[in-house]
C-alpha cells in the first residue's frame, strides 16, 4: 500500500511540475510577441549566448571532429572502408554531434548562468522590484533570453559544423595520410542540404530549451544561496536530458 | 508625522478580511486596515507575523486566499495585466535589502521606473536620477558606481531615491532601518519623513524598529498571529492598554508573546 501511494504521490508531483512548466512556457511565449520589447537586452543576451560561447563550442567541435576521424579510421580500416571517413565525419557532425555537443556545452555555460542570475534576483527581491517599477519580469528577463537562445544556437552550430569538419580533416590529412583533395571531394559529395538544416533546426530547439530551463528554474528558486545552487543544477540537468530526448524525436522526424 | 486625519473620504489603501495561508500555516488571518490619503501608517510586529506578506498582497505579488484589497476605492485583489500595470504606477517601494539591480549602475537603478515603466528618454531620466540622488543626500559622483561599491546606508538611500523617482502616490517601506547603525537609521528616517512630505504621498511601513516607527508614523498598528490586534495614533502607543503591544514596544522577553526558542 505504501509502495502504491508512493508511486501515486510521485506521479502527482510530476504532473504538477509539468503543468507549472507548461504554464510558464505559454506565459513566456505570449510575452515574446507582445510589446514592450527590449532590443538592448536582446542584443546583450545574443552576445552572451552566441559570441561568448564561441570558444567553448569551437574547442568542443574541433576535438569531436578529430576524435571522430581517428575512431572511424580504426574501425573502418578493418573492413577496407577508410575512404568513407570523410562522409562519416561530415554527416555525424552536421546531423548529430554539432548540435548535441554545442547544446550540452551551452546548457552548462549559459543555462547555469541564467538560472544563477535570475535565481539571485529572485531571492534578493530584485524580481519583485521589477514589478513595483511597472516592468513585467517575463518581458524583461525571460523573453530576451528565450529569443536570444533560439536565434543564437543555430549560429553557434553552423560554426561548430565547420570547425568539427575541419578537425576531422586535420587528423585525416596530417595523421592518417589521406589525400586532401580526395577528402574534400568526399566530404562535399554526400552532404545534402537537409543534413545541415536538420542540425540547425535541432539547435534552435535546444537553444529554446536551454533558455527556458535556465529561466524557469531561476524564476522559481527560493531559500537563499542553497536554493540558487539547486536551481542552477536543475537547470543544467533538465536542459541536458531534454536536449537528448528532443534530439531523438527530431531525428525520427527528419530522417525516418 | 503629518496632521492628516485618518478615515476622511475614500481610503487610499483598504484591506477587508484579508487571509493568506501557505499550506497549513495561516500567515494573514482576516486583516482589516484602512490608510487615508497622505497618511503614514506603520505596522509593527515580530518576525514571521505576516508583515511582508501583507505588503506583497497589496502590491499583487501574492494573491490573498480571501478578503478584499482596495486602492483608491478600486478593488485590486484579483486584477492583472494592464489594469495591474496601471495601479502599479501609483506605487513606489523601498525593499529591506535594497533590491538594487546589481547589473546596472546607480543612476540606471534610480531611473529604471522612468525609462522602462514610463518610456522616458535616457538623458532626461538620468537628470532626474541625479536630482533624486541629491534629494537623499548623495552626490552625482555615485551615479556611475555599481550598487556593490556602496555601503549599506548608501544602498538604502539609492533604494529610497528609486522609490520616489516616479513621484508615486503610495510608498511602501519594508524594514527601512534594518541592518543600519543608529545614526544612519535616523538619517534614513529623516529622509523618509522629508520625501513622503515633499511628495504628499501615502506611506505604509513595516518595521520592528520602534524608534523608526515613532518618528515616521501618524498611526501605528500591530500585527500578531495574522491579525491586526491594535491600531491607533502614534502618540497613543505608550498607553495602548494592550499587553502584546506593551511587551513589543518595550522589548521584554516576559509577556503574552512567547518566542519559540529551544535551549540546550
Amino acid at each position: 500500500m505504501g509502495f502504491l501511494s508512493g508511486i501515486g504521490r510521485a506521479t502527482l508531483v510530476f504532473l504538477a511540475a509539468t503543468g507549472r512548466l507548461a504554464l510558464f512556457t505559454a506565459r513566456s511565449l505570449s510575452h515574446c510577441v507582445r510589446p514592450p520589447f527590449y532590443p538592448r537586452l536582446l542584443v546583450q543576451q545574443m552576445r552572451e549566448i552566441g559570441y561568448n560561447s564561441l570558444p567553448v563550442v569551437g574547442l568542443t567541435a574541433l576535438f569531436t571532429g578529430m576524435v571522430l576521424a581517428l575512431q572511424s579510421y580504426t574501425g573502418f580500416a578493418r573492413f577496407n572502408a577508410s575512404s568513407a571517413i570523410a562522409t562519416v565525419v561530415v554527416l555525424s557532425i552536421t546531423r548529430e554531434l554539432g548540435p548535441v555537443m554545442a547544446g550540452l556545452m551551452v546548457a552548462g555555460r549559459v543555462g547555469a548562468a541564467m538560472a544563477a542570475e535570475i535565481g539571485t534576483m529572485r531571492v534578493t527581491e530584485q524580481v519583485d522590484a521589477l514589478t513595483t517599477l511597472s516592468t513585467n519580469p517575463f518581458k524583461y528577463l525571460v523573453a530576451p533570453r528565450l529569443l536570444a537562445g533560439t536565434l543564437m544556437l543555430p549560429c553557434l552550430v553552423l560554426v561548430a559544423d565547420i570547425i568539427g569538419v575541419f578537425g576531422g580533416y586535420v587528423v585525416s590529412i596530417y595523421r592518417l595520410g589521406f589525400n586532401p583533395s580526395a577528402y574534400l571531394t568526399s566530404t562535399a559529395q554526400y552532404l545534402e542540404t537537409i543534413d545541415v538544416v536538420s542540425g540547425l533546426a535541432k539547435a534552435a530547439a535546444f537553444g529554446f530549451i536551454i533558455a527556458l530551463m535556465g529561466c524557469y528554474n531561476g524564476y522559481h528558486s527560493k531559500g537563499g544561496a542553497q536554493g540558487v545552487g539547486a536551481a542552477t543544477t536543475h537547470a543544467v540537468v533538465s536542459a541536458s536530458i531534454m536536449i537528448l530526448m528532443i534530439n531523438y524525436l527530431l531525428t525520427g522526424l527528419f530522417f525516418s | 508625522m503629518s496632521t492628516v486625519s485618518p478615515h476622511s473620504g475614500t481610503p487610499k489603501i483598504e484591506l477587508i478580511g484579508v487571509k493568506k495561508a501557505f499550506g497549513p500555516k495561516k500567515v494573514l488571518d482576516g486583516v482589516d486596515l484602512s490608510v487615508a490619503k497622505g497618511e503614514s501608517f506603520v505596522i509593527i510586529g515580530g518576525s514571521g507575523t505576516g508583515k511582508s506578506v501583507m505588503l506583497k498582497s497589496i502590491l499583487g505579488l501574492l494573491r490573498p486566499d480571501a478578503g478584499t484589497i482596495k486602492v483608491d476605492g478600486e478593488e485590486t485583489t484579483h486584477i492583472g495585466g494592464r489594469a495591474r500595470d496601471r495601479v502599479m504606477t501609483k506605487f513606489g517601494m523601498l525593499f529591506q535589502g535594497g533590491a538594487l539591480f546589481d547589473s546596472l549602475p546607480v543612476w540606471q537603478n534610480v531611473a529604471f521606473g522612468l525609462i522602462q515603466g514610463q518610456g522616458m528618454k535616457r538623458s532626461q531620466a538620468r537628470d532626474i536620477a541625479i536630482e533624486k540622488l541629491a534629494a537623499v543626500g548623495l552626490g552625482p559622483d555615485v551615479a556611475n558606481l555599481s550598487p556593490a561599491e556602496l555601503s549599506g546606508g548608501m544602498q538604502k538611500r539609492v533604494g529610497l531615491a528609486r522609490a520616489i523617482a516616479t513621484t508615486p502616490e503610495i510608498i511602501f517601506f519594508d524594514e527601512p532601518t534594518t541592518g543600519l547603525d543608529p545614526i544612519m537609521a535616523d538619517v534614513i528616517n529623516d529622509l523618509i519623513v522629508k520625501c513622503v512630505r515633499d511628495l504628499g504621498a501615502t506611506a505604509l511601513t513595516i518595521t520592528h524598529d520602534m524608534a523608526s516607527a515613532r518618528k515616521i508614523s501618524d498611526r501605528i498598528g500591530m500585527l500578531y498571529q495574522g491579525k491586526l490586534i491594535w491600531q491607533g495614533p502614534t502618540s497613543a502607543i505608550d498607553d495602548s492598554g494592550n499587553a502584546y503591544v506593551e511587551q513589543f514596544i518595550h522589548g521584554r522577553a516576559e509577556g503574552p508573546i512567547q518566542m519559540q526558542v529551544k535551549l540546550g
